[in-house]
């Protein structure tokens, strides 16, 4: 049974529908933040019900995976919190930024919150350098951007991302 | 001077398709497919003297007119991954002035005849690809998309599609090979796209702000473009100003206008009480600059930025100041380069490797004189051996730091020595 058909039977239909039908492997990369959307990672059966779809082996699934940053092949936190510290950043004080935010949170470079909520990492430019210090959110509901950044609005952003998990939680078990 | 590709600065809401159609949108592809032969339509971009904007600058006229007419179907890809690290011009386009952009796709895939167009953006432009589905969306509905376009017989649609982070894929055929479903790892070029492109076909391949300009210049025409900028680079640009300035952001100007002019009266200068040290015109893949005043006068051009020993790429412009070490600068590009080489040929994957390990020796101050000899010839080494220009962009901050700013290398190994 394939999770993706079944669970987003309409979705898997507009993404095939933007190539032509004798090129479907075009949509392994659609199909792959589809499969990442729920839980921000990928299964090895993930890997298999994208194949399945797009003409591919596991194998070439996998290297696809394997290849590009924005997938994970291990669970992270709900939120990935990625800062940029590029050249163009740093610059303006990016490092000193994630030093502090890394702190506050009470994680390592690239860590994990205690109640696995929140990854912070370090990214490569995200074309917001006139805005830095600046931070992209990833999650299953996709990427946002927030720039302009000091470590206190920061926090109250993560803040927020906090209590939007809560709400989830609560509505899920309701 | 009223903005070419800003206009949204001038006109508020132009994002939404009735404010663009007001303000004489549609009309230069309406123009385009019910008056003009697809050859007339590459002509007037040719005359235009329109170059690339995505770094190259190539002509991009010239570019359309070999596309291949004996190998069918054709496409159109815009590359919308903008990577480099300091160039933010094209979100700002697609974000603000949409349409203008996705007309200038529209017309450049009449002018090769190609149905079928994609924009290729950055995964981490998932904001922004949604925006233009939506801006895609109200196009078909307005009948600017879709079949028997403006009563003739010309049909077009218009497909987003997200990377997922690898600064590699603005390389226009990794690109392709992404869009392809495969890893992004570029190919052997001959042959170039125009000729073996999306799926062997014959493909144009053009950045987001070399497309925005299109609309304005079969509006009113190639000639009209080139009464902005210089006699070899005509128009204007976008410069993503970056770095040690009081105001950096995007602005639209001439080409040849002077660095000193951009960084000093629309960037506001460098704040802080510091003073200009250096210039990185083309991100991170830059030959640095040092700022002295014949550069600053230097104006703004593909070919003057070259005679002072650069190049203006995609102009995406790092203001570096006193404050700052050349031996720090490079090791956070080396980390860029590093992060970002596919791995596909050896000089570029090991010789960045190699590169960044050098260099963390060196802002760590754990390295000797030798050490910098021996950065210097590792990148020597990965130039001219690469299959793509990644491998060769780098080593240009690396080399030129070395040359033009060798004391902030030696100034980290006497440290060392000093203190045994
Ligand atoms: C490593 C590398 C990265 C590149 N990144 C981009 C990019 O992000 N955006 C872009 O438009 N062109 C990029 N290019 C240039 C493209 O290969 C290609 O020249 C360009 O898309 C052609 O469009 P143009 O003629 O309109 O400039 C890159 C080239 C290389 C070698
Ligand atoms: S030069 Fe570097 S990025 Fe380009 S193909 Fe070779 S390994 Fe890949
Ligand atoms: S360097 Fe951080 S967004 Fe460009």
């Amino acid at each position: 049974m394939n999770r993706l058909l079944a669970q987003y039977p309409q979705k898997v239909k507009d993404i095939l529908a933007k190539y032509p039908p004798e090129h479907k492997r075009s949509a392994v990369m659609p199909l792959l933040y589809l499969a990442q959307g729920d839980k921000m990672h990928i299964t090895r059966q993930d890997l298999v019900d994208v194949g399945e779809i797009c003409g591919m082996t596991e194998t070439e699934v996998e290297s696809i995976v394997g290849f590009y940053t924005l997938y994970y092949e291990e669970p992270g936190g709900k939120f990935r919190i990625q800062v940029c510290t590029d050249l163009p950043c740093a610059l303006r004080g990016a490092d000193e930024f994630y030093a502090g935010l890394c702190e506050r949170l009470g994680v390592e470079d690239g860590g994990t919150t205690d109640d696995g909520l929140i990854t912070v990492e370090q990214v490569k430019c995200l074309a917001a350098c006139h805005r830095a210090p600046m931070l992209q959110v990833q999650s299953g509901h996709g990427l946002d951007y927030h720039e302009n950044l000091t470590v206190d609005l920061a926090m109250e952003i993560i803040e927020g991302l906090r209590q939007a998990a809560q709400a989830e939680e609560k509505e899920a078990q309701a | 001077m009223s903005y070419v590709l800003l206009r949204h600065r001038d006109i508020p809401n132009l994002k939404q398709l009735d404010v663009y159609v007001e303000n004489g949108g549609f009309q230069a592809f309406r123009k385009a497919v019910t008056e003009m032969q697809p050859d007339e339509v590459t002509g007037q971009v040719k005359i235009s003297g329109l170059r690339g904007r995505g770094g190259a600058g190539f002509p991009t006229g010239l570019k359309w007119s070999f596309i291949d007419n004996n190998n069918w179907p054709h496409y159109v890809v815009a590359n919308a991954d903008e990577s480099e690290p300091g160039t933010f011009k094209d979100r700002e386009l697609m974000e603000e002035n949409p349409y203008q952009f996705l007309e200038g796709l529209a017309i450049a895939s009449y002018a090769v005849k190609a149905h079928t167009a994609y924009v290729y953006l950055r995964g981490e432009f998932w904001q922004v690809a949604h925006f233009l589905d939506a801006c895609i969306a109200e196009m078909e509905k307005a009948g600017y998309l879709g079949d028997n376009l403006f009563g003739t017989d010309y049909s077009l649609r218009i497909y987003t599609h997200l990377g997922a982070g690898a600064y590699i894929c603005g390389e226009e055929t990794a690109l392709l090979e992404s869009l392809e479903g495969n890893r992004g790892q570029p190919r052997l070029r001959p042959p170039f796209p125009p000729s073996y492109g999306l799926y062997g076909k014959p493909t144009i391949v053009n950045n987001v702000e070399t497309l925005t300009n299109v609309p304005l210049i079969i509006e009113h025409g190639g000639e009209w473009y080139r009464t902005f900028g210089t006699e070899k680079s005509p128009g204007v640009k976008l410069f993503s100003l970056s770095g040690n300035v009081a105001k950096p952001g995007n602005y639209e100007l001439p080409l040849g206008t002077t660095f000193r002019e951009l960084i000093f009266t629309h960037g506001g200068g460098i704040p802080n009480g510091r003073s200009i040290k250096a210039i990185m015109p083309a991100g991170a893949s830059s030959s640095v600059l040092p700022a002295t005043d014949e550069v600053l006068d230097t104006p703004m051009d593909y070919e003057s930025v070259r005679t002072v020993g650069s190049d203006l790429g995609s102009a995406s412009v790092i203001v570096i100041d006193d404050s700052f070490g050349m031996d720090w600068v490079i090791n956070k590009t080396l980390h860029f380069f590093k992060h970002e080489s596919c791995g596909k040929c050896t000089p570029c994957r090991e010789g960045t490797y190699w590169m960044m390990n050098i260099s963390d020796r060196l802002t760590q101050g754990r390295a000797t004189q030798a050490d910098i000899d021996l950065l210097e010839s590792v990148a020597r080494q990965i130039r001219g051996k690469s299959l793509c220009a990644l491998g060769e962009f780098s080593t240009m901050a690396v080399v030129t730091s070395i040359e033009r700013f060798r004391d902030d290398f030696e100034a980290k190994t006497r440290t060392e020595e000093a203190e045994g």
